[in-house]
């Protein structure tokens, strides 16, 4: 994984797995404390707690086509190795929440990557489920949500690749005004 | 070009894409479409999956191919990542392996506009090292 973008992406295809219908990405960028938080929170199966610890191991996965998962173990090592750390809520029936903390300013911390980009596809690639990403720092707070942008674009693909080229537009621009 | 800022900003563009697909549906008869999947598990994400799953979506409507592009997970052909399953209407889904941009541009001149078949196939009984 060379950026949090590629990681959002893996993470969100865990809820997408897991049934969820409505995926919340916040990423909470302070210069102030130096810190980078990134939490995505899902409303699907949940996970029961025994599950919840073993998630982090890579020889632990749900998945019957190979023996590993590496999504979740990649994410708390780059978090860590920035001095940083991930955490995971769950509950069965009561969805996943997945949260890494980096320090910002750390060598080690992995760029954002191409986030705009990230959102739309998840956005566009899944119809049937509500992405909400925010983007929080310390100059403002901007909130992209794909079920109100449906509802805007009525019979209006969100798919096609005009409204998707101008929907990375709308959110890279958003994400430039209140980037510390 | 102006800024895009708000939802309300995409209006034009919101009204060119509908009249464009107005257009479409009245000129030809809307049947099933061509179903692509990308494989975006962690193996496939470290591939460059996002990279591919851009490329189909930029690149169907300029030749004419009306297509659902969707993301699913890992279909266990790690070795072979960015894979693409893809289901003409009627027929058995194929997964295309090691699929870069290039070979996704392959994909749509040959398979998709011309049913040839390219480089790169996954046979349905390849067994993997688990089974």
């Amino acid at each position: 994984m060379q950026n949090l973008s590629d990681h959002i992406m893996d993470i969100a295809q865990n809820a997408i797995r897991a049934n969820a219908t409505r995926v919340e990405i916040d990423v909470e960028e302070s210069e102030a404390r130096d810190a980078l938080v990134l939490v995505i929170r899902d409303n699907g199966d949940g996970m029961d707690a025994d599950t919840v610890q073993r998630v982090t191991d890579p020889f632990f996965t749900s998945r019957t086509t190979r023996k590993v998962g590496l999504g979740v173990p990649l994410l708390k090592q780059n978090a860590e190795a920035t001095g940083g750390r991930l955490s995971i809520r769950s509950a069965p029936g009561k969805g996943t929440a997945v949260e890494a903390t980096f320090s910002r300013s750390h060598l080690d911390r992995p760029p954002v990557g191409d986030i705009a980009g990230t959102i739309v596809l998840l956005a566009a690639a899944n119809p049937g489920m509500e992405v909400r990403y925010r983007y929080v720092t310390d100059k403002g707070t901007y909130t992209f949500s794909s079920g109100e942008t449906r509802t805007f674009l009525g019979d209006t693909p969100l798919d096609d690749p005009e409204i998707v080229a101008a929907l990375r537009e709308m959110i890279a621009e958003n994400i430039k005004d209140i980037q510390v | 070009m102006e800024k895009i800022k708000t939802l309300a900003d995409l209006k034009r563009i919101k009204e060119n894409v509908q009249a464009k697909i107005d257009l479409r549906e009245k000129s030809e008869q809307s049947g099933e479409l061509i179903q692509i999947k990308v494989a975006m598990a962690t193996c496939g994400i470290a591939a460059g999956s996002k990279e591919v799953m851009n490329y189909f979506i930029d690149h169907l409507e300029e030749n004419g191919i009306r297509a659902v592009v969707t993301q699913t997970g890992c279909m266990g052909y790690c070795y072979a990542e960015p894979t693409v399953e893809i289901t003409k209407p009627g027929r058995e889904p194929i997964v295309f392996g090691e699929v870069t941009t290039k070979r996704a541009g392959e994909i749509i001149q040959k398979y998709l506009k011309n049913d040839e078949l390219v480089e790169g196939i996954i046979p349905v009984n390849y067994h993997t090292i688990q089974e």
